[in-house]
């Protein structure tokens, strides 16, 4: 579904990505760890069209590299940034219509579909969307993404600064999305869900993926483990 | 007395409708790039000069709408063929670029229309008085100008509220790239933006070209003015600007038509002033005398006390 081949990125004249390869298949929940710095969030917003790429991106087959980021997003590339970036002064509700794109017909999610799975979004939904806790953002976040019908969401460190109850629910809302056919790229730091709900996993390093396997190879792995993720 | 007031109020409600429709486009355009366009003031006045000639051409009422739709758009264009450009290069090479092309308007104005000002008179369709109060006129063109303000002001606010269109610009002002990612196509809405804030430049331009000298000074005249506003109110906030262009438009007609000075006030007040009291001179200035100070005074007034402006939410 979607694969990234000999990708290589640069913020002014730092070169950041250094020929990063993976891939994603339909359906699949794949996880994307490292370390501060290591170059995920850099990764995702490569592929996403907001840093300029050097390299392969194909997205069910067609390169998508080069093109501007609404016209990927609308290929069916679903992305939820680390940082929310919920619009903080229009409503709950607002921000989840404005998560269908122009012209979509329909989709796996309905805004029903959200509210039932999160009663929370229900009760605020005409509140604006700047007053939500943390972890309601980051609820809000996903829900709206998931309005435009993705075929893949790239979701990047949706636990950061989350309490552990509301990281399960995190973490149950990705095996949902799963559920409905939709794949997952995962950016996580910490192993914590990534082990527990991927099939399989890659992890960065400056830059790099230097390690590529099962969620058991990594658990198995010590020396990984040790060298690019334990602080 | 009542008489003097209410005119005031009158002609200061209609003056300040005029700046807000100004500087409601220069916010929206500073919310958007980050800086502020310093050719704004150039599309108001081109506003003013093409009502003028196409008013020459089909009439003032066509002139009324095409002229501001002509506005939106070269605002269209400066977006689409300059700016976008240009904002690679940082927001120094905006601010210059908006100079550049505020003298490039100024010099393409005089070399058609030349260098006096045009006789860009009242329409006759709304030159007649609208009613007599206190034995005064009220003159109908300020009557449609406040008609005029008020439902587009009306308009465009239902417009960014309630429409899907509205939300998207409300989002793509505050998080492009999360806009883009959700599939908007936020380069397309920058663009609209720009020209429906040029559009109603160019509006105010027609309405306030009766009132102003049609001439290639008219973007000097009223650029300092609107800058102002835009500080007093807070950089970027649409409410802000609503309430500084109110106050500087009324404050400045009413210190305009008041005929008395400080030594009126003390006189008044039983003191004994005259011609050899120590600074008669400065006491006798009349009000109307400074009134063309009065923006600048709570320019430099807010930038001590409250550099972010009423509603700014960051400081100039
Ligand atoms: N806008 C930017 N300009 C310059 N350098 C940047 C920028 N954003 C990130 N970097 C640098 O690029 C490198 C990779 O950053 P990236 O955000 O991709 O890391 P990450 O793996 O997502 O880690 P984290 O999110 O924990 O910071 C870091 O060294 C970072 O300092
Ligand atoms: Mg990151």
């Amino acid at each position: 579904m979607l694969e990234v081949r000999d990708l290589h990125a640069y913020y002014g004249k730092s070169h950041i990505l250094q020929g990063v390869s993976f891939r994603v298949g339909a359906g699949e929940i794949v996880s994307l760890i490292g370390r501060n710095g290591a170059g995920r969030s850099t990764t995702v917003k490569t592929i996403m069209g907001e840093v300029a790429p050097v390299g392969a991106i194909e997205f069910k087959g067609e390169r998508i590299d080069g093109l501007a980021p609404h016209l990927i997003a609308r290929r069916g590339l679903g992305y939820v940034p680390e940082n929310r970036d919920i619009f903080p002064t229009l409503t709950v509700r607002e921000n989840l219509a404005l998560g269908v794109k122009p012209g979509q017909q329909g989709g796996r999610w309905s805004l029903e579909d959200m509210f039932t799975l999160f009663p929370n979004l229900r009760d605020r939904a005409d509140t604006p969307g700047g007053v939500l806790s943390g972890g309601e953002q980051q609820m809000l976040s996903i829900c709206r993404t998931l309005m435009g019908d993705p075929e893949l969401i790239m979701i990047d460190e949706p636990t950061e600064g989350l309490a552990p109850q509301v990281i399960a629910r995190v973490s149950d809302l990705l095996e949902t999305i799963a559920a409905r056919g939709v794949a997952i790229l995962l950016i996580e730091q910490k192993l914590t869900i990534a082990l527990e709900i991927s099939h399989r996993v890659y992890v960065m390093g400056h830059g790099r993926i230097v390690f590529d396997g099962t969620a058991q190879q990594l658990r198995d792995n010590a020396a990984v483990r040790r060298e690019w993720l334990e602080v | 007395m009542l008489e003097l007031a209410t005119f005031s109020l009158l002609n200061g409600i209609v003056y300040g409708l005029l700046l807000f429709m100004l500087t409601s486009g220069l916010t929206l355009i500073f919310s958007m790039m980050g800086v502020l366009n310093f050719a704004h003031a150039s599309v108001f006045m081109l506003g003013a000069y093409l009502s003028y000639q196409v008013g020459l051409w089909v009439g003032f009422w066509p002139a009324l709408v095409i002229a501001p739709l002509l506005c939106g758009l070269v605002g269209a264009g400066i977006e689409r063929y300059g700016l976008r450009y240009v904002h690679k290069s940082g927001h120094v090479a905006e601010i210059l670029f908006t100079f550049g092309l505020s003298y490039l308007i100024e010099e393409l104005v005089t070399m058609i229309w030349g260098r006096n000002a045009v006789a860009n008179n009242v329409p006759a369709a709304v030159d007649f008085p609208l009613f007599t109060l206190f034995g005064s006129t009220f003159p109908a063109y300020k009557g449609l100008m406040m008609v005029i303000s008020v439902s587009m002001l009306v308009f465009l606010w239902l417009a960014l509220k309630r429409t899907r269109m509205g939300l998207v610009i409300q989002a793509a002002l505050s998080h492009p790239s999360m806009a883009s990612a959700l599939g908007h196509d936020v380069p397309g809405v920058f663009m609209l933006v720009f020209a429906i804030g040029s559009g109603l430049a160019g509006l105010a331009g027609v309405i306030g070209g009766f009132m102003l000298l049609t001439q290639p000074t008219l973007a000097h005249a009223v650029g300092p003015i609107v800058f102002v506003i835009v500080v007093v109110g807070g950089l970027g906030s649409l409410a802000g600007a609503f309430i500084a262009s109110m106050l500087i438009g009324i404050l400045q007609t009413f210190a305009v038509a008041i005929d008395y000075s400080l030594v009126d006030l003390l006189r008044a007040l039983g003191f004994v002033i005259t011609r050899s009291t120590p600074s008669y001179e400065f006491l006798s200035i009349k009000v109307a005398t400074v009134a063309p100070t009065v923006p600048y005074l709570l320019l430099v007034l807010f930038l001590i006390v409250r550099p972010r402006g009423f509603l700014g939410k960051r400081d100039v």
